[in-house]
């Protein structure tokens, strides 16, 4: 997790900062579905051999996360493409001098 | 004990990923990293008895949200060398959150504890009733169409304004930055 974190605030790369925020989040999805493990329990669909079962409620809430990550990263990615257009490059560094200059 | 190992080598194999996908510069082999990172996710989600995420991780993580991403680093150029903006700061910034994250996992139940406060609340009732409530074995099912549907609802129009987002932008080419920066170059040249 910190480690995504990191890739996202040291990289200059546009692309490269969108992968870390999904790395972030997939961090903690792992967090969440961790907590919900019972020891000696399987997954949570009804059997009459199982007596134990793990949590299904952050299951549900990870399954909508997840798909909400990807609709998220998707924008990220709309947005890389179109900032690509205008600059023609995705470095930070790059940009910023470009607008520095645009602006004199 | 096992499953103790198991967990515990997926996610060193996690944090190393982490730190290829930070190394390297190359765009595309970024995006193949990302995908085989999210598989090795979907693989402890299997591993903690969570199939159904295992699933969705497996089909939306590690393949939809590649497939974007080797569409979008097609359209981009070439990774370059990255030169590391923040080192420092960023380096601070990681440690105090790990230390923090570290004394708050400290404090939490024990790994796979069935009396911890998150399996005594609702989860018992769902487990008991559900089945008798909508005939589906599934309790995951059950809890994310019935229970808690609104909620579903909720990311379905998320989703909706995300794509209409995206559409947005791919499609609009008529910026005004654009023809100032356009502009600018020519006056350069």
């Amino acid at each position: 997790m910190v480690g995504g974190l990191f890739i996202i605030i040291t990289s200059q790369n546009y692309l490269k900062k969108v992968v870390g925020l999904a790395i972030f989040q997939t961090a903690v999805f792992v967090f969440f579905v961790s907590l919900a493990k019972v020891l000696d329990g399987t997954a949570p669909i009804l059997t009459k051999m199982a007596n134990a079962y793990s949590n299904p409620l952050p299951h549900v809430l990870i399954l909508t996360a997840i798909v909400v990550g990807v609709a998220t990263s998707a924008l990220g990615l709309a947005l890389v493409l179109q900032i690509y257009k205008n600059y023609e490059t995705i470095e930070e560094k790059e940009i910023e001098s470009l607008e520095l200059k645009s602006d004199k | 004990m096992n499953f103790l190992l198991i967990n515990f080598f997926l996610i060193s194999l996690l944090l190393v990923t982490t730190f290829f996908i930070f190394k390297t510069t190359s765009l595309i082999s970024i995006v193949a990293l990302t995908g085989a990172f999210t598989l090795l996710c979907s693989a402890i989600y299997v591993n903690l008895d969570a199939v159904d995420v295992a699933f969705t991780e497996a089909a939306v993580g590690s393949g939809i949200s590649t497939i974007l991403m080797v569409m979008a680093a097609a359209k981009l150029p070439e990774g370059k060398k990255n030169k590391l903006i923040n080192l420092f700061p960023s380096i601070i910034l990681a440690v105090a959150i790990s230390l923090i994250l570290i004394i708050i996992i400290a404090n939490l139940p024990l790994l796979g504890d069935p009396n911890a406060p998150i399996h005594l609340h609702v989860v018992p009732e769902y487990l008991k009733e559900s089945k008798d409530f909508f005939h589906i074995p599934n309790v995951v099912t059950n809890i994310l169409a019935s229970y808690r549907g609104f909620d579903t609802l909720g990311e379905t129009i998320v989703i909706f304004t995300a794509g209409l987002g995206v559409i947005a932008l791919l499609t609009s080419n008529t910026l005004n930055r654009k023809t100032n920066f356009k502009k600018n170059k020519k006056n350069e040249r």
